[in-house]
């Protein structure tokens, strides 16, 4: 009977082993936890956050040194689903963040030298155009995160809202009055 | 022979209004003045104008290209000129504008020759090709291309379906067709099942419309099968007039096609024919103009025709008028504008009064009384869906098959509540689709930011790998020169590219002085001089400011 129990521990605890040393060798590099957060992130690759770009974000909340609620293109909806997922209350968007309505970066072409400063800065390179030619902007790659216009040395680049067109068009939140019940 | 009818289940018994307009026949309209025409007339992408103001155009002309796949070409309604190409407010519940060839007609409604195609001859690719150029889609409500739902491949189709059930209260515009022109919609059914393949034509047609199916019983000879279905709103589902006469069930978040049926509008049918019989591009429609208006009937209307045109031709709105529906009362939109031109998605528009249309009224609680999910043809949980649509919870309205709801408005036509249910579906609906967009997008965002690091860390490698190289030239040739000449303390390549720089900001700075006041050019000499007088005030100024002071101590 001892024997047994003996030998059983002793698998046990061989096989135990084996887990934990194969779990050290072949750990997955990419961390769950933050694939599943920078799911949830809008790729906008702005910085408001104060990191560099939305993985580097993500891969701070996983570890527990950044709060949720410091990305301003996610809003309320995506610290929403940020709370969800970490299994922590929602909370308004820090202080001082604040979402804007989405917008493409357009170039002046009457201006633009074409010093290729801007393509260097875009993160998604949405920038087209070689040095000293003239650069434009593919609107449907533009995340409009900003970061193209302090490099301009000549100013020639500026944001525009995106207008909501028949394509995009949502429908309404019904509102309808609300009979009250005596 | 009596087929054997099925029922689904569910749906409403509205009252029909019907004989307010199909006492009459089908009136031509007249020629117009001015005609807009949409570039997008149906989900999928709009067409490729192919024409610019001041070009000159001929009935039948094809303005816009298809671009994309899901989409159909567009074309001049008459010869004349174009005006602009621009945006236009268009028939849309958002009321927005979209992109419309505004063409001014020249009175002689001159058309291109048409050529009629060869359908038996020409291989069905290239028929598809031609019938997507010749702009035909759906004309029953959807508008979806028609040759895309004209491809049989790998779909095994067996029976055709033509959707004449026309079950919306008010609309009379299949009605009136078939009554007056069944022989050219059996022609259009007959290319239809060419290209389909199809082995059965059933004709659906709801038993309110006895003279239109005594015209198609005599128009059809043993190629296709009239079948009066009980009316019943809404027979003319896709999905439901396939239940009803094959006993096929559509699968959740399927096509009628995958139960091997493919259903048409009659109205389909029609343009099916003048497009491959007469080789005319999908030019006009019939629309029902109906309600509170001096001579409802319906109208042979030419898409591009201003909603005030077609009003004044049914003689104009009567005293009382509250407004215009665009098509029917249980799933029609209020038209924002009645500039909006008519588009191949409009048929029918209904001027409301108070009697017929009064305000809709408060709404309740709901108690959960079941009535709307009794009334759903989809077997749907209307009141769930909504309960979770109300609370912004979209994943959890998405579990109870809210894509399944084909906005029938069965829910909210029975609810003793008068909740709006799918006004709320619709917001749904439209909320999922834009996260939808929004993740695409994220998801190309982030793949073309993690391309962007690999292609820099990549570029510092081959950079880190050509200066090793250089330094290790430098040092040689630095050993040979030994005690030799003088070394530059700057680069002298950093200094030529910081040269090119500033001449390139001179440049700009030049090029923006000379070109911000763009409208200061071509002007009129009267306004040039009043500019030159401007100036010179302005100048004046200049130099008396210093005097003069603006500071109020
Ligand atoms: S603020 Fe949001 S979008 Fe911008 S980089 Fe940070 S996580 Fe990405
Ligand atoms: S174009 Fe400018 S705003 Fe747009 S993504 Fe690139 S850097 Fe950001
Ligand atoms: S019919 Fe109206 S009140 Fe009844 S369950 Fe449905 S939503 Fe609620
Ligand atoms: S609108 Fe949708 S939920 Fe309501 S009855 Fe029709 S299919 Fe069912």
């Amino acid at each position: 009977m001892l024997s047994a129990i003996l030998v059983m521990a002793g698998i046990g605890l061989v096989l135990g082993a084996v887990l934990g040393w194969a779990s050290i060798k072949y750990r997955v590099e990419d961390d769950p936890l933050v694939e599943k957060i920078d799911a949830i992130l809008p790729q906008t690759q702005c910085g408001q956050c104060g990191f560099p770009g939305c993985k580097p974000y993500a891969e701070a909340i996983a570890r527990g040194e950044a709060d949720i609620n410091k990305c301003p293109p996610g809003g309320e909806d995506g610290v929403k689903r940020l709370a969800e997922l970490l299994g922590v209350d929602p909370k308004p968007l820090g202080e001082g963040l604040e979402p804007k309505p989405k917008s493409v970066a357009v170039i002046d072409d009457n201006t633009c030298i074409g010093c290729t400063l801007c393509i260097q800065a875009c993160p998604v390179d949405a920038i087209v155009g070689a040095a000293k030619q003239l650069h434009v902007i593919v609107a449907d790659q533009c995340t409009g995160c900003e970061l193209c216009l302090p490099p301009c040395p000549v100013d020639c680049i500026h944001m525009e809202v995106v207008k909501e067109g028949v394509a995009t068009w949502k429908w309404r939140y019904p509102v309808h009055a609300i009979r009250r019940v005596a | 022979m009596s087929r054997k009818l099925l029922t689904f289940n569910g749906g409403v018994h509205p009252e029909g209004h019907k004989d307010v307009s199909n006492a009459t026949p089908i009136r031509l309209m007249p020629l117009l003045p001015r005609y807009l025409v949409a570039l997008r007339q149906h989900i999928g992408g709009p067409a490729r104008a192919l024409v610019q103001a001041g070009d000159t155009v001929l009935r039948g002309q094809m303005i816009g290209a298809a671009e994309g796949y899901v989409s159909t070409a567009v074309h001049a309604p008459t010869s004349g000129r174009v005006l602009a190409v621009a945006p236009h407010e268009v028939p849309h519940p958002s009321g927005l504008a979209d992109l419309c060839v505004v063409i001014e007609s020249d009175g002689l409604d001159q058309a291109i020759e048409f050529q009629p195609l060869d359908w038996q001859a020409l291989n069905p690719s290239a028929l598809r090709n031609r019938i997507r150029d010749l702009g035909l889609a759906g004309l029953g409500g959807a508008v979806f291309p028609s040759f895309i739902k004209l491809n049989p491949e790998g779909a095994g189709i067996d029976t055709l379906i033509l959707n004449g059930a026309e079950c919306e209260p008010w609309i009379t515009c299949d009605d009136r067709l078939m009554r007056e022109r069944a022989a050219e919609i059996l022609q259009g059914v007959a290319v239809m099942r060419h290209m389909l393949g199809a082995r059965e034509v059933l004709i659906g047609i709801e038993d309110n419309k006895p003279e239109a199916i005594a015209a198609l019983r005599a128009a059809v000879a043993n190629e296709a099968e009239v079948v009066a279905v009980p009316t019943l709103y809404p027979t003319g589902g896709g999905k439901q007039l396939t239940y009803i006469l094959t006993g096929r069930e559509t699968p959740t978040g399927g096509r009628s096609t995958d139960v091997g049926v493919q259903v048409f509008n009659v109205g389909t049918a029609y343009a099916l024919y003048r497009a491959v019989v007469l080789g005319e591009p999908m030019l006009s429609r019939v629309v029902t103009v109906t309600g509170h208006v001096a001579t409802p009937g319906n109208y042979e209307v030419r898409l591009g025709t201003p909603v005030t045109d077609l009003l004044a031709a049914a003689g104009g709105a009567l005293p009382g008028a509250t407004g215009e529906l665009v098509g029917g009362p249980m799933m029609g939109f209020d038209l924002e504008d009645r500039a909006s031109p008519i588009t191949k998605a409009v048929n029918c528009l209904i001027v409301k009064d108070r009697a017929h249309f009064p305000a809709s009224p408060l709404i309740l609680p709901c108690i959960r009384c079941g009535a709307c999910a009794r009334a759903c043809p989809a077997d749907l949980q209307p009141f769930e869906m909504y309960w979770f649509a109300r609370a912004k919870d979209f994943g959890k309205s998405q579990s109870y098959d809210l894509f399944d709801c084909i906005e029938c408005g069965c829910c909210t036509y029975v609810c003793p509540s008068h909740i709006p249910l799918v006004d709320f579906f619709r917001f749904a609906k439209s909320e999922i689709w834009e996260r939808e967009r929004h993740k695409q997008d994220a998801d190309q965002a982030r793949a073309r930011h993690e391309f962007k690091a690999f292609r820099l860390e990549r570029e510092k490698r081959e950079k880190a790998g050509k200066l090793a190289a250089k330094v290790a030239e430098n040092k040689a040739r630095d050993a040979a020169a030994a005690l030799g000449g003088a070394e530059t303390a700057s680069d002298p390549e950093a200094e030529h590219k910081k040269a090119i720089l500033q001449a390139a900001l001179e440049r700009a700075k030049k090029a923006k002085e000379s070109v911000t006041p763009q409208n200061t050019e071509n002007l009129p000499p009267a306004v040039e001089k009043q500019i030159a007088e401007i100036e010179a005030r302005r100048a004046g100024a200049e130099i008396t400011q210093p005097e003069t002071g603006n500071s109020p101590s």
